[in-house]
């Protein structure tokens, strides 16, 4: 690294340099030899690209998201990115350092949340699942007070210390489970599947103290998700990978762009009529008064509701945002259609 | 080294605390643990109730040798029971959560589940070999007063080093926990008596395979005053730790082939 820990004068440039390439990936690929029974003792070998030539590059500071359906390769990158796996060719650094090389160094930089994977103690009370973070990364105590204090402080864990894991709830552990990756400062986190099984309301208190996260201390963060909602609230950056292989990266918007996904526009008449008819809307669903129009996803509602009630009795109306999956599986089709 | 040390303590603490929340049902589980064992050993007294010798060893050297490797085998699972947990831990993917800790995984695999209660096999292997020390006739000399607690230690070594190779094969073989439990759960049981009543080619086994011999046998019939098993030299008696530094650094070889290829696998 240049200027590893040698005084550097120009901080900026130092800082401008590191900051770009925070994490690199230049043709990553992960093949895995599974062996399947066929017959009572053969053994057949396939070999399975869960990674197949991945290249991206997040900047210090950047919240992404990294979609895709199961068995995409999202859990495989995220292995390799810190250091679990090791990868079967291509490039990768994180901060600098090869993860697959020096695995336990990094993992003083990283913080990792395993969606269904608590990593608190289930017997013991919350505080001592800290404590024992606290001593095996030897966090500096100041340091460690303070970190806890402001985990506690805006995932709302106070009451929750002295209470032993095993009676929280899955959103107070997942909480619990946030906090105790970030008391060491870490510069990235990655969070696989942050959200799953959470209420509306915990699901609320994890986006927003995310979000400052990112918003005040730089962290770096990568999170996989099957709720579009995180992304939309969270990352300006969406990666969407299947197969193994890299099919988007840019902002959300130009998802539904890329994929022409529709949005459903839900509307209540005080009675029943026959289908409206609106510019670039269609009606694809009528119910008695309620009737369904979809229209494109990179366009505003706001005109499209202005014209149908200057016209029409509306009584009650809702935006239904398209779901990833059905992204998705636009953006493949439309992919294999041109192919 | 020290760093996985420092490690295995802050995790063995944990499960410490945690087992105390039970307290009660930690009092059951020892006092089980210590009878439980306890139990092998009343099979020994019923049988020198109906025979003077077994394989021409008294009832008193035949504690002896119960009481070394009972104490030697208590150690090494005290040390790192659970490490034979492995494979649940790769099949469940829970590995992974320790792979991104700074520290060791063997550290964090060994003092898995770490539980006092095994102190209960500790405890009753000792009580017998105190006992033994005082029924065997030996003429005691400094050199056979040393290889007594030296003989505990570095056996306890050898299971230790038997034990993690074994949870490094389940990287390859997850549902492989039961081999691994014959060499150390069986070792154990075959090293209580003595190498006479067994077949020639199995004591052979024993000390030139997997040289679990050396965690008694050898020694301990030095002690006895008889001759060492399988035509070894006389000063093969005080191989033990060296034979143990041998098994431990195998071990540790075993065990880093195992994780590199858990991480280029993943299964």
């Amino acid at each position: 690294m240049a200027g590893g820990g040698s005084f550097v004068p120009e901080h900026r440039e130092l800082t401008v340099f590191v900051d770009t390439d925070f994490i690199e990936l230049d043709g990553v690929e992960k093949v895995f030899d599974v062996r399947r029974k066929v017959g009572r003792l053969r053994r057949a070998r396939r070999q399975v690209r869960a990674v197949d030539g991945i290249s991206f590059r997040v900047p210090r500071g950047e919240m992404v998201g990294y979609i895709g359906p199961n068995g995409a390769g999202k859990s495989t990158t995220i292995k390799m990115l810190t250091g679990i796996l090791t990868p079967s060719g291509g490039r990768l650094r994180v901060a600098g350092i090869d993860p697959a090389r020096e695995r336990t160094r990094l993992a003083r930089r990283i913080g990792v949340v395993f969606g269904q994977r608590t990593t608190l103690w289930w017997d013991l009370p919350l505080r001592d699942s800290y404590r024992l973070v606290h001593r095996m990364y030897r966090i500096p105590d100041a340091r460690f007070r303070e970190n806890l204090e402001r985990c506690v402080d805006l995932l709302d864990l106070g009451e929750l210390l002295e209470v032993p894991v095993r009676q929280l709830s899955l959103g107070q552990r997942m909480r619990g489970d946030i906090a105790a990756a970030l008391l060491h400062d870490p510069e990235v986190l990655y969070l696989d599947e942050p959200t799953i099984g959470l209420d509306v309301i915990s699901k609320a208190k994890v986006r927003d103290f995310l979000r400052d996260l990112n918003a005040e201390r730089g962290t770096t963060v990568l999170l996989t998700t099957h709720d579009l909602t995180d992304i939309e609230q969270l990352c300006k950056r969406v990666m969407v990978i299947d197969h193994g292989r890299l099919m988007y990266d840019g902002p959300l918007g130009g998802l539904h762009e890329v994929g022409e996904s529709e949005r459903t526009l839900v509307v209540d008449l005080d009675r029943e009529l026959p289908p409206i008819a609106a510019d670039g809307a269609r009606v694809v669903r009528v119910e008695g008064p309620r009737q369904w129009l979809a229209f494109p996803a990179a366009r505003s509602a706001a005109p499209l509701v202005a014209r149908i009630a200057a016209q029409y009795p509306l009584v009650d109306l809702s935006v239904r945002e398209p779901d990833i999956e059905t992204v998705i599986a636009k953006m493949y089709a439309e992919k294999r259609g041109r192919a | 080294m020290g760093e996985g040390l420092r490690a295995y303590g802050l995790i063995a603490a944990m499960w410490v605390r945690s087992t105390m929340t039970y307290r009660f049902s930690f009092a059951m589980t020892l006092l089980s643990n210590f009878s439980a064992t306890a139990f092998d050993f009343v099979v020994i007294l019923l049988m020198f109730g109906q025979v003077e010798g077994l394989g021409g060893f008294s009832f008193a050297e035949v504690a002896f040798l119960y009481g070394t490797a009972g104490t030697a085998f208590g150690l090494a699972d005290l040390a790192l029971g659970q490490v034979g947990r492995l494979g649940k831990r790769v099949r469940d993917g829970t590995l992974d959560t320790l792979l991104v800790r700074p520290v060791p995984v063997l550290a964090q695999v060994a003092a898995d589940r770490f539980a006092l209660r095994r102190l209960g096999r500790v405890t009753q292997g000792l009580v017998v070999l105190v006992w033994s020390l005082f029924l065997i006739d030996v003429a005691w000399t400094p050199a056979r007063v040393v290889l007594v607690p030296v003989m505990v230690l570095g056996g306890g070594l050898i299971f230790s080093a038997v034990m993690v190779a074994g949870a490094a094969f389940q990287f390859f073989a997850q549902d492989a926990a039961e081999v691994t439990n014959s060499f150390t759960y069986g070792g154990n049981t075959l090293l209580q008596y003595p190498p006479s009543i067994f077949a020639a080619d199995m004591v052979r086994g024993v000390v030139y395979v997997v040289p679990l011999a050396f965690v008694n046998w050898v020694p301990a019939l030095y002690v006895l005053g008889r001759d060492t098993p399988a035509g070894l030299p006389g000063w093969a008696a005080f191989a033990s730790p060296a034979v143990a530094v041998v098994c431990c650094a195998a071990a540790g070889l075993a065990w880093r082939v195992g994780v590199r290829s858990y991480r280029s696998t993943g299964s």
